[in-house]
């Protein structure tokens, strides 16, 4: 019997052997032509995946356009899945076994995601040293690109970009730094009387975020008469006591809809029914209002970039197509996605020859300049990998739908 | 009764501000209550492990997503009958009927999983049923995924928003009992004392306390052992249903992976109350959902999981047989 089972390892590691070999078959042939890959990584199971669906059709649809070829090259797009059945939501593991399988095929030129920051923060270093180009679509942690930005950590960024790695991070949207600053100045424009209690939901982006509002609401003298992490739970009831006791008639909730957000903004209107709530973009996607019901009317969230709704231009003559495309209304993020394969896609075509090499699209991605997409201006990344795109939308939620209120800045 | 709630509030709050830096007296009252909702839902799937555990000495791992199963049933009922979007007045007939469906299907499921995953195993080893009821709990959970798919559910509304605290005092405060937590406390104590009676004073309870304890002798005595692990994994069964469709009322939403958490929870209560004491599970499982209630008030919502775990650990070290200690089958 006990000899058995390393007779038994041993087959299973010839085994994998040969399927490895098979899989490393189709390595380009060193100069011009063959196939490369670009594959992104977004957590295709849960309460996000209305909105990740979404992104996926529209990297989709930008390679589809380009008949998947540029040149002399093949792409080929895989999407990858960081979330896991047991969580419903990404997950640490898995995002770190996506990014080292990117890493182990060399095909792989271009990493697009992740849709949570706090995925980002694993799959940034492991592909930095690999010299493998990720954009993000909706990554919107400042301390994933800022230094010295409010509500991060001093080791951040640089612990991202381990051994002085060279930068090979980026995202079309802007970061929280700006969302969460616009969010408390909206507020302050809104108006506070009894003080605004602020809750996250306990993770990287969440906390940030709230932080984030925190430093600018006391820039603004807003008052402030709670400050709570707020973890995914079956219902919030004691919390909302809480929230209605401490006399706020404001909450600021920085989190997400699969931690249910939702169901916390439903608990608070029950626990004090005149209270006015003002969340972000990780609960900006329909499956927040099914969950938050009635109470959802009338509520207030701030995005980066503008909500399909209010397209007007480009972006709508975009939308449009997607439409026609795929049947559904974009999602908040969906154009965003499309820019983000569009960047690849203009980076793989400058490379010409080479475009199989990692380093050379690296460098031409977070070299972008004066891109123009379609999200209706022009923009550039700067030496952090950021949008120069400073646009924020307050939205208002009305009869079940996200309303563009306002730019703001 | 309507000015009780106020002298609590007032001698417990002086107390507690030493040891409740973040609470009002007004807060840990309406905390007390909220706790007691939570607390009665834990205990009635809690119930369900101890059971099974003080019968035959099985966790059984697959209960927390039988009861994630049962909100699904009781779901599919209430919009088979038309009842899928927000109701008033309440449709009591519907959820009777989804009550009873999901009890009668969650109590057979069980019986049928005891029957086909367990029951070969009660002589083998306890590690292989152990595995057997992981299997179990990994089947319930895709199926849940292949029925509903991945995202949160959210449930109807059915329930009335009167508030009993309000209607007998006159005032609004944040001390609220309202339909929804007479709803849970009162379904789950009758459940309970009616458990209690079937063990205490029926033939079958009986048979069930002389199985728990010497399985063997039971056997010499006539007892058919068979039936009556059977019986009680149908009486398990039956309250994770019942504890589905309250929680679905309750909480309002349920998701495949719920039986997870909830599972946790419960075999924690187990745990604490006495593992195999039907009465230490339901006292586990309101102590849990109070202690829950009580740090989330006192010390913030990220310390809900710090709180609830230290207790178990503190009572465990002290008291390692639980709060009112193990029943379990004596060995010979």
């Amino acid at each position: 019997m006990t000899k058995r089972i390393p007779r038994l390892l041993a087959i299973l590691t010839a085994l994998a052997f040969v399927a490895s070999a098979c899989a490393g078959g189709g390595l380009p042939g060193g100069g011009g032509g063959g196939t490369i890959k670009v594959v992104s990584s977004l957590p295709m199971q849960g309460a996000s995946l209305g909105q990740t669906q979404t992104m996926v059709n529209a990297f989709k649809m930008a390679f589809e356009e380009i008949n998947y070829k540029v040149g002399n090259f093949t792409i080929e797009f895989e999407a990858l899945d960081d979330a896991t059945p047991a969580r419903q939501n990404w997950d640490t593991a898995k995002e770190a076994e996506n990014a080292r399988k990117a890493v182990d095929d060399k095909r792989i030129v271009a990493y697009m995601g992740t849709y949570n920051s706090g995925a980002a923060a694993v799959s940034i270093p492991i592909l930095c040293q690999a010299n493998l180009a990720m954009i993000s679509p909706a990554n919107t942690y400042p301390g994933l690109t800022k230094k010295g930005a409010p509500g991060i950590e001093p080791s951040e960024p640089d612990k991202y970009y381990p051994g002085g790695c060279k930068r090979n991070y980026s995202r079309v949207v802007p970061a929280d730094d700006l969302q969460g600053a616009v969010g408390a100045r909206w507020m302050k424009e809104l108006g506070v009387s009894g003080g605004v209690y602020i809750l996250h939901d306990n993770e990287l982006y969440g906390k940030g975020l709230a932080d984030v509002f925190r430093a600018e609401a006391k820039n603004q003298n807003l008052k402030e008469v709670g400050y709570e992490g707020a973890p995914k739970a079956d219902n919030f009831r004691t919390l909302a006591n809480k929230v209605a006791a401490s006399g706020a008639d404001w909450v600021y909730y920085s989190g997400l809809t699969a931690n249910n957000g939702g169901f916390l903004l439903r608990d608070l209107k029950a626990a004090k029914s005149s209270i006015k709530f003002m969340s972000v973009d990780g609960v900006a996607e329909s499956e927040f209002i099914t969950q938050a019901g009635a109470a959802a009317e009338g509520q207030y969230i701030t995005f980066g970039g503008i909500p399909a709704s209010a397209y007007t231009g480009k972006p709508k003559e975009w939308a449009d197509k997607y439409k026609a495309k795929y049947g559904g209304n974009p999602e908040v993020y969906t154009i965003y996605s499309y820019e983000t394969a569009k960047v690849v896609i203009a980076a793989i075509q400058k490379a010409g020859d080479k475009a199989a090499d990692r380093a050379t699209i690296r460098d031409l991605i977070m070299g972008t300049k004066d891109f123009e997409g379609v999200l209706g201006q022009k923009w550039s990344f700067n030496a952090e990998g950021d949008t120069t795109i400073t646009t924020m939308a307050g939205m208002i939620i009305k009869n079940k739908d996200f309303i563009f209120s306002k730019e703001l800045k | 009764m309507g000015s009780r709630p106020c002298v609590l509030s007032e001698v417990g709050g002086r107390a507690m501000q030493v040891v409740c830096p973040g609470g009002s007296g007004e807060l840990i009252a309406a905390g007390l209550v909220i706790g007691l909702s939570n607390g009665a839902l834990i205990a009635l799937i809690a119930i369900g492990y101890t059971l099974v555990y003080g019968i035959i000495e099985l966790i059984n791992f697959s209960h927390g997503d039988l009861f994630m199963l049962g909100t699904f049933v009781a779901l599919t009922v209430l919009a088979a009958l038309g009842f899928d979007q927000n109701t008033s007045p309440t449709p009591w007939l519907a959820l009777v009927a989804a009550l009873v469906v999901a009890m009668i299907f969650c109590g057979i499921l069980n019986v049928l999983a005891e029957r086909i995953a367990y029951r070969r195993l009660r002589n083998a080893p306890r590690l292989a049923p152990l595995i057997s009821a992981i299997g179990v709990s990994f089947i319930y959970i895709n199926v849940g995924l292949f029925w509903r798919g991945p995202t949160p559910i959210t449930f109807p509304d059915l329930l009335p928003n009167f508030d009993f605290v309000e209607a007998i005092t006159g005032t609004q405060s944040l001390i609220r009992f309202n339909a929804k937590d007479a709803f849970v406390v009162g379904m789950a104590i009758p459940l309970m004392v009616a458990l209690g009676w079937v063990i205490k004073n029926t033939k079958m309870g009986k048979a069930m306390r002389a199985v728990a304890q010497d399985r063997e002798a039971a056997l010499q005595m006539g007892v058919d052992v068979d039936r009556v692990i059977s019986f009680t994994f149908l009486l398990g069964g039956l309250l994770a249903g019942a504890a589905a469709l309250m929680h679905g009322l309750y909480n309002g939403n349920t998701v495949f992976t719920l039986g997870f958490t909830a599972g946790l929870k419960a075999f924690t209560a187990a745990v604490l109350g006495g593992i195999g004491n039907v009465t230490g599970a339901a006292l586990g499982g309101v102590l849990l959902g109070l202690l829950g209630a009580m740090t989330v008030t006192c010390y913030g919502g990220e310390w809900e999981n710090v709180g609830v775990f230290s207790l178990l650990v503190i009572i465990l070290v002290f008291r390692p047989t639980g709060l009112l200690g193990e029943q379990t089958p004596e060995r010979g």
